[in-house]
């Protein structure tokens, strides 16, 4: 292992996705997540890559359906109101079924909201966003590192099924500092022979493209990407366990979220709370079988999120109505303290919370 | 270490600025001086001097920082107050401007008042940690870049190397050797380390240009 560097979140991000091949990165400047543009503006000149700064989030979303449709590694990043601009352009890859990734280091909304750390986008990037039928892949990084190892997972997952795929992240997982070892990931190459390089590098046609004429023909595309999409759901789910074996309430948490409730969880362990955590790192496919395993086990569920409560839906279908969920969330860009939590965790034990 | 009366820091994204600029704001007022630390940053969004205000305010150091700091007010902005540094000759002024060359604009309506005045240390913070920094000519780089927007010479280097939790003396040691080879080649000496606390004593063996610091408490999450 090579010696780490002291780097920021979106620094490591933009990083690995040079390592990772990226060559074609179009965006729009948007606090919490302009250093990956930066960081893009600076390195790409140098390397012979393309970083080009659009006139809107709109255009270049389109840019990277531009250069996914020739098969090479395109990237975007945005926070969240830039990739609201950005959903229509996020359906038509999910359509055109071009790998891509984007990223999304979040913010408070809705609307304009404000330029601290959120999780509220969670609806938006794991049940849609954009219009029609799709998925994308959703990873969730709860550390620089991670930022850094998730964005080289993303492009290969979305060459591998030829998906869209989205890093969920939020502001202080895109602003904070933490040593990182820049070792690269495994680079996956899968077969792009549907790339649209010109008749002269392949046999007949290619055709990138989002319109079915036929109802019947559109309906046959849609089904074809599920069952991709039901391998997606097999193969790629990804989840953290913490202190899960003889645990009774079992916290459900993600990015930032889930380090505060580590500490919040040790903290009820030193009072003999018996809390453990299961920390989905793919939020779409979402680790619903260990919750629900986890569900024979323990006897309630808490879900802490930095929203008012989007991914507690999904822990409740995923447990099955076999145990009381619980929420605990702060939103418009605060962050709850591990004490918060311990409390909420407490008030579960004394039986004193609410049911969500 | 503490003559001049303006003291600024500047340096590479992330490379420590305001960490360096709190401790040593600190380190003036502990000596009975008059002290205000001057927030011209208008890069960073999350991560500022106003998260220490607590301990400053505690301290009787001065805080002059944009209203809309650590709020949802996206504008890069500085208080008013900020000219102060140059009017009122009384008090030290420590100021922790924002990083590389973008964040030195900031800086720009200020430097002739303080070249004028030629009562200043401006110090290149420097962290061998970090990837653009990691050599010699990446630190030159960002030193010249920095120079030609904030239009003011730096005249000495901080050693701010350090990897957050996983700092070991060895990683101080490196980043002295570092420095002075940095100092050879573009003629700035190593004014201090800083070092925090825990590692303090075992450091001051060896050296006694050390800065004593404390982390900013930033959220009990990290």
């Amino acid at each position: 292992m090579s010696e780490k560097v002291l780097m920021k979140g979106n620094e490591a991000l933009a990083e690995a996705a040079i390592m990772a091949g990226c060559r074609h990165y179009f965006g729009y400047p948007i606090t919490p997540q302009t250093e990956v543009a930066a960081y893009m503006a600076k390195r790409m000149p140098k390397i012979g890559g393309t970083f080009l700064q659009a006139e809107s989030e709109v255009a270049a979303i389109n840019m990277v359906i531009g250069a996914a449709s020739s098969g090479v590694r395109a990237m975007t990043s945005s926070s969240s109101p830039g990739i609201s601009l950005k959903s229509e352009g996020i359906s038509y890859l999910a359509g055109c079924e071009l790998p891509a990734l984007i990223v999304n280091v979040q913010r408070g909304g809705p609307g304009l909201g404000g330029i601290q750390p959120s999780q509220s986008d969670y609806f938006q990037a794991t049940k849609g966003g954009g219009h029609g039928d799709y998925h994308l892949i959703v990873l969730a990084p709860a550390s620089v590192q991670e930022m850094f190892d998730m964005t080289f997972k993303g492009f290969n997952l979305a060459d591998k099924y030829r998906v869209p795929t989205m890093i969920l992240a939020d502001g202080t997982m895109g602003q904070m500092m933490e040593p990182v070892s820049l070792d690269a990931n495994a680079v996956e190459t899968y077969d792009k022979s549907w790339a649209t390089v010109g008749t002269g590098k392949h046999e007949g046609r290619n055709v990138i493209n989002s319109l079915s004429l036929s109802p019947a023909q559109l309906e046959e595309w849609n089904k074809s990407r599920y069952e991709r999409y039901a391998l997606i759901e097999k193969d790629e789910v990804m989840y953290e366990e913490f202190m899960m074996d003889d645990a009774e309430i079992c916290v459900v948490a993600f990015g930032i979220a889930a380090r505060v409730s580590k500490n919040a969880i040790v903290a009820a362990r030193k009072q003999g709370l018996k809390v453990g955590m299961i920390r989905p790192i793919t939020l779409w496919p979402f680790p619903k079988e260990v919750i629900s395993k986890a569900a024979d086990k323990v006897k309630a569920f808490l879900s802490v999120e930095l929203n008012m409560g989007q991914m507690v839906d999904d822990v409740k279908l995923a447990e099955n109505c076999k145990k009381p969920v619980y929420f605990y969330g702060r939103t418009g860009g605060v962050i709850m303290s591990p004490d918060e939590v311990l409390d909420e965790l407490i008030k579960i034990e004394k039986g004193e919370a609410k049911q969500w | 270490m503490f003559d001049k009366r303006v003291v600024l820091f500047m340096g590479h994204y992330g490379s420590g600025k305001t960490f360096c600029a709190v401790n040593y704001a600190l380190a003036l007022a502990k000596k009975g001086l008059p002290v205000s630390i001057y927030d011209l940053d208008i890069v960073n969004p999350y991560f500022r001097t106003v998260d220490a205000e607590k301990t400053l305010e505690k301290a009787g150091v001065e805080l002059i920082v944009s209203p809309y700091a650590e709020t949802n007010v996206d504008i890069p902005a500085m208080n008013a107050a900020s000219y102060k540094m140059l009017d009122d000759k009384t008090r030290y002024a420590v100021l922790d401007i924002g990083g590389d060359e973008r964040g030195a604009l900031a800086l720009g309506r200020f430097s002739e008042g303080i070249v004028k005045e030629n009562n200043f240390e401006c110090l290149f913070v420097v962290n061998p940690y970090r990837p653009e920094t990691r050599d010699i000519a990446g630190a030159i780089n960002v030193k010249n870049e920095i120079e030609q927007v904030a239009r003011i010479p730096f005249t000495g280097i901080v050693n701010n190397a350090n990897l957050g939790e996983e700092t070991t003396e060895k990683h101080i040691f490196y980043g002295i050797e570092f420095c002075e080879k940095l100092g050879e080649k573009t003629g700035l000496l190593l004014k201090f380390s800083s070092v925090i606390k825990r590692l303090y004593c075992s450091i001051k063996e060896k050296t006694d240009k050390v800065l004593p610091v404390d982390a900013i408490k930033y959220g009990d999450w990290l």
